[in-house]
């Protein structure tokens, strides 16, 4: 096989394959850092043996094995106790029964996703373990990713593996009653991880990075697949949908953003809108009450539903937040709701719903880029100007910053001066 | 495994505001599950002696070993099955104090 054709493979066995081989590794072995670094040595294998021999017919199974080995290996050579010489022993007639069926397996990831997004675990750390040992990604990707130190990325996830093992955090799916809240903070992390490719931080930065948001889609599309009728994973994974098919329309070539209602509609990814629009559609005709998930995948649904800006239906918009504020009554929900209803009833209106947040936004850069263009919509240039100004301050992301700058410099110039 | 759940004190608030026999029916639960090992409220921090034989006599310090607003204001020793299940016993032992508690494992015990 062509090496070009090989890569690919690898590429996509990565991508496919690596949750599952660290998940069985963590079952069996109860160890997320032998499960970590075998699976990673097995992989390291692959290139090598698969370049000379081709790929193996089953590569899943392929590299279980080889992990399993590795891991085998090293429990054997740190074994200096005899209790660890009879974990080697039993796992050595494990290994050799036959693979575990699929079913079984899909468990052993949800498992995983479960344990790193454990709400005992830092957020940082949270992030940093679910994009290592579910996603795949190296410490130095993750490091790239979210501007540090690739360092300060090994460090979390140690500490984070040491904390798992020390403190008994348990591996398994948490009982039912828990279910909500813990799927929550799964669902936050993927969230978490998408909005830092969509909304990526940095002056110098790329302002988006479909490295991010493609792999929380992927992550979300897994989570999915592992529990099928939970309707907030439906709603984030639309929300993701409908979000990443405006991506490439919402940055201009000059790298400066472009608002939803300057965007060129025609050049949205319309299958992903189509599949985003579906699950919403689903969701609606589930009958159970939604989420905010779901509620923020219906209001991108309205807006990628309008052929034009000017045929966006804005009281379906404000309806939606009423009742994602009723969900979440945070002062960010209020100002989102505001934005919809300045194109409902005026700027005026709006604007009187966004001044009272002042004291709880003061630090959130969208608060004072909202205020400015609705100053500036109401001809009052020098408190627009002056918002303006907090916004670009406070922005870290470069396509935002560049938009704003724009906007600033646009306003009539202050009479009187 | 064993877990330490630390009662967290607050010397702006030094009172104990925790509803009547509240701590009771929590320490008779934990019996009854078998999850108690013990437990107990401290007095005052500034009743602490801090004892240091690192240099061969023991020399005795007024006071306790930190001065924080936060301080030990009482501690239960509990098993549980992991974390899941002492964080639990967390949240209802912060309720039954009405006070922040600090879990920690052991690393072992004697």
């Amino acid at each position: 096989m062509a090496d070009a054709g090989l890569d690919e493979v690898l590429a996509r066995v990565h991508r496919d394959e690596w949750a599952r081989v660290v998940a069985t590794l963590a079952r069996r072995f109860g160890d997320l850092d032998v499960a970590e670094d075998a699976t990673a040595e097995a992989f390291a294998t692959a290139v090598e043996r698969w370049r000379a021999d081709g790929v193996p017919a089953n590569p899943g199974a392929w590299l279980t094995t080889t992990a399993g080995n590795k891991a085998l290996d090293r429990v054997r050579r740190e074994s200096r106790r005899d209790a660890k010489q009879r974990q080697a022993h039993m796992l050595t007639d494990q290994l050799a029964g036959p693979p575990e069926p699929t079913g079984a397996v899909e468990d052993e990831r949800l498992r995983l996703l479960f344990t790193c997004a454990h709400p005992a675990l830092a957020r940082e750390a949270r992030i940093a373990l679910t994009l290592r040992l579910v996603g795949g990604l190296t410490v130095a990707e993750i490091g790239h990713a979210f501007l540090v130190q690739e360092a300060t990325v090994a460090q979390r996830i140690t500490r984070a593996k040491a904390k798992i093992k020390a403190a008994g955090i348990p591996w398994r799916v948490p009982a039912e009653d828990d279910l909500p809240a813990r799927l929550d903070g799964v669902l936050t992390v993927l969230y978490l991880v998408y909005n830092e490719g969509y909304l990526a931080s940095g002056a110098d930065a790329d302002p988006v990075r479909a490295d991010l948001t493609g792999e929380a889609i992927r992550l979300t599309r897994l989570v999915r697949e592992l529990l099928p009728d939970d309707g907030e994973v439906a709603g984030l994974l639309a929300l993701m949908l409908l979000t990443e098919a405006r991506r490439t329309a919402r940055v201009s070539s000059s790298g400066e953003l472009v608002t939803l209602d300057q965007q060129d509609r025609g050049a949205w990814d319309h299958e992903l809108v189509t599949e985003g629009h579906a699950l919403v559609r689903d969701r609606i005709t589930s009958g159970r009450a939604p989420g905010r998930y779901q509620v923020l995948a219906a209001i991108n649904a309205v807006h990628t539903d309008a052929p034009d800006a000017r045929e966006t239906d804005w009281s379906q918009v404000v309806a939606l937040y009423d009742r994602l504020a009723r969900l979440d009554p945070s002062p960010v929900v209020a100002l989102n709701r505001a934005i919809a209803v300045a194109e409902l009833d005026g700027p005026q209106v709006a604007l009187a719903q966004v001044e009272p947040l002042a004291d709880r936004l003061a630090r959130y850069h969208a608060f004072h880029a909202t205020r400015a263009d609705l100053l500036r919509r109401l001809g009052r240039s020098a408190e627009a100007r002056a918002a303006y100004d907090r916004a670009i301050g406070l922005a870290r992301n470069s396509a935002e910053m560049a938009y704003l700058t724009r906007r600033r410099d646009e306003l009539p110039a202050a009479e009187g001066r | 495994m064993h877990y330490l759940l630390t009662v967290i004190g607050d010397t702006d608030n030094p009172a104990d505001d925790s509803a009547p026999g509240a701590i009771d029916a929590f320490n008779d639960r934990l019996k009854a599950e078998g999850r108690w090992v013990f437990g107990g409220g401290l007095t005052d921090p500034r009743d602490a002696t801090v004892t240091d034989s690192r240099g061969g006599q023991p020399v005795l310090t007024d006071g306790p070993f930190v001065e924080s607003k936060e301080f030990l204001a009482g501690f239960w020793v509990v098993t549980a099955d992991d974390l899941d299940a002492a964080l639990a016993l967390s949240a209802d032992a912060s309720r039954a104090c009405h006070r922040k508690i600090e879990l920690r494992p052991f690393g072992g015990v004697a």
